[in-house]
């Protein structure tokens, strides 16, 4: 429904904005499959300008930004001249086109070489204003600005609060090179925070964001540090005696649980933001490993072969006896767990090809939502409404997000990359 | 003639590494794995001794016998098949040789890097090379080395040294390597 808090939202975006440049890149690939009756019909009419403005068009970002949400079709505005102010819509082409909610929106370049961009989101039934904005944005904010309109019509609209300002991580292998990079939702203007000519895995946002663990193998085994995304610090929190893997935040942040190998096989537990003695929260003879914490603190969902094949069980945070959560199947790993922790996203093998698998918590229904052969790493975003995932096209790695439906894909990555590991910042 | 010569002067390098060995305190990420894959036994069925090239007279002579190709001590591998973690016998002759260097060289350690295929987690694929790793470490603790010179580590999938998608480049991966201390590709920080 609706929030009143958007004007703060907004504020706050302002304030934290963000400070480089975007650069022009090829548009997001978008595939959608069935169930168009429910999308919201949205017209987005180019934008009217004034003067010269960044590239691409805003309306550009934000359909992207909109369509891989699988909430919204676009309508055709071919042929109907952009609006340039609410008194001068003419409603009856978008009527006749079946559009709810409307677009108009203008730019125009200020003399301080920023950009005045005005928009409006507006009810085509109704004809009457739902959303009205006005920014001042430098170039490097022109993105930024697009998706900012994108999560205020997406909200609007929906009453769930919109992902395309967030950021996400992943590894891009570079030649010989491995790079821990931060991105736009999607992808656009990747920061390498962190290369190495030795592998880097499992990247992972600290629940305020701002800060990274993962696992380098740059001293020739695995171990895990964090960094700081401002400062680029970064330091050790787990290098001990055989292998140090999966770092998962605790929701406090000051508390990472990790695999460790202190007994020889690979078990969960719970280390210091800072380092310092782990205590042994999982407890089996066979591999613990993939942590992940429920957001409310209370459990931690992984993956362990105690039962004799990889299976997906849940221990309470803190440790304790563990119960099986996955069932269909003979491998399923990589447990992600909603925000709202009603459902588990997964890997799981079937005839020898790597597929992400959504879990019900509820009724336990397992729907697939991947038809290709090497997914992995599935994590939800923010705002539990899709899942970012690694994949193979043509021997690349890329990255996609898909929808919990399972029907509209998108593909993320720049040509020419090899990306893998993603992991989905907070809003 | 090279052939010879080569690994002689090898191996004389070594032999002065051996006392060398101690840490430079500044970890190196661009340490290539100790195992080349030219020279490197081709897949699990010609592991371990294959008396290759070294016939009667003309055998060249090593002062570290790791360093003759024919010798259970030459890049020691073990492979496992898919999804399995457990050491097969016919690779027990190989580890007991390097066990029993390991006791005829007591300043050695030795690193145990589990592998594994492509397919699948990377993290628990992870695990799943820290257990093959593990189980060669168990072995060779039985046959009388001690735990405190052996380390399992992991590098799951992610220093595949087959890098095709058929089967034989999977069974390459699924492989631990026995590296020693005084080698390149031990794990930097323990020396």
């Amino acid at each position: 429904m609706k929030s009143f808090q958007r004007a703060s939202f907004w504020f706050v975006f302002c304030l934290g904005l963000l400070a480089y440049a975007g650069v022009a890149r090829a548009a997001m690939q978008i595939q959608v499959t069935g169930g168009g009756a429910s999308r919201i019909p949205i017209a987005l009419p180019a934008f009217t300008t004034q003067g010269a403005t960044p590239a691409p068009p805003l309306t550009d970002i934000i359909s992207d930004d909109l369509l891989r949400t699988g909430q919204f079709k676009l309508v055709d505005t071919s042929g109907v001249p952009s609006p340039t102010d609410i008194s001068q819509v003419d409603y009856s082409p978008w009527l006749g086109r079946g559009a709810q909610v409307l677009t108009v929106g203008s730019s125009a370049l200020q003399p301080d070489g920023r950009y005045n961009v005005n928009f409006r989101l507006l009810d085509v039934g109704s004809q009457s204003q739902l959303l009205g904005y006005s920014f001042d944005v430098a170039t490097p904010q022109w993105r930024a600005t697009a998706h900012k309109i994108a999560d205020l019509i997406y909200q609007k609209m929906t009453g769930i609060p919109g992902i395309f300002a967030t950021r996400i991580a992943y590894i891009q292998k570079q030649g010989t090179f491995y790079e821990l990079r931060v991105a736009d939702a999607d992808g656009a203007n990747p920061q390498t925070v962190l290369r190495s000519r030795a592998p880097i895995i499992s990247p992972a946002f600290s629940p305020g964001g701002h800060r990274i663990a993962y696992v380098s193998f740059e001293t020739n085994k695995p171990v895990v540090f964090a960094q700081d995304l401002r400062s680029g610090r970064r330091w050790v929190v787990a290098n001990f005696k055989g292998s140090n893997s999966a770092p998962a935040w605790a929701p406090d942040g000051r508390h990472l649980a990790v695999t460790l190998t202190l007994n020889g096989n690979s078990q969960i537990y719970s280390v210091g933001v800072d380092g310092g003695r782990p205590t042994r929260l999982s407890h089996s003879d066979g591999i613990d490993t993939e942590a992940d914490y429920s957001n409310d603190g209370k459990w931690i969902y992984f993956t362990s072969d105690r039962g004799g094949s990889p299976q997906i069980y849940r221990m309470p945070a803190d440790g304790g006896p563990a119960s099986r959560v996955t069932f269909q199947g003979g491998y399923n790993v990589s447990p992600n767990l909603s925000p709202d922790g009603k459902y588990l996203v997964y890997v799981t093998r079937m005839a020898g090809e790597f597929n992400i698998a959504l879990l019900d918590l509820a009724n336990g229904q397992v729907r697939i939502l991947t038809n290709t052969a090497h997914d992995e790493s599935p994590h939800f975003a923010p705002n539990g409404q899709m899942i970012i995932y690694a994949t193979k096209l043509n021997g690349r790695g890329i990255l996609s997000t898909v929808t919990l439906d399972g029907r509209t894909r998108a593909t993320l990555s720049d040509p020419g990359a090899d990306a893998r590991e993603p992991a989905w910042g907070p809003l | 003639m090279n052939r010879l010569v080569l690994p002689t002067m090898i191996a004389a390098a070594l032999t002065f590494g051996l006392s060398a060995c101690s840490s430079t305190g500044t970890p190196k990420a661009e340490v290539q794995p100790a195992t080349p894959a030219k020279t490197a036994p081709s897949g699990p069925a010609t592991s371990g001794a294959t008396g290759q090239n070294v016939t009667g007279s003309q055998a060249p002579t090593y002062t570290d016998e790791r360093m003759n190709p024919s010798s259970p001590l030459y890049h020691p591998a073990v492979y496992f098949a898919f999804d399995r973690y457990n050491v097969e016998d016919k690779y027990r002759p190989m580890l007991q040789a390097n066990s029993s260097f390991m006791l005829a060289h007591p300043a050695l350690k030795v690193v145990v890097q589990g592998n594994t295929d492509a397919r699948g987690s990377r993290e628990y694929n992870l695990a799943l090379g820290q257990r093959r790793a593990e189980a060669v470490v168990k072995v060779m603790e039985l046959m009388g080395v001690p735990g405190a010179r052996l380390e399992a580590i992991s590098f799951g999938k992610e220093k595949p040294r087959a890098l095709g998608d058929s089967e034989k480049d999977y069974a390459e991966n699924r492989r631990a390597d026995i590296v020693y201390s005084d080698q390149s590709g031990y794990t930097e920080h323990l020396k």
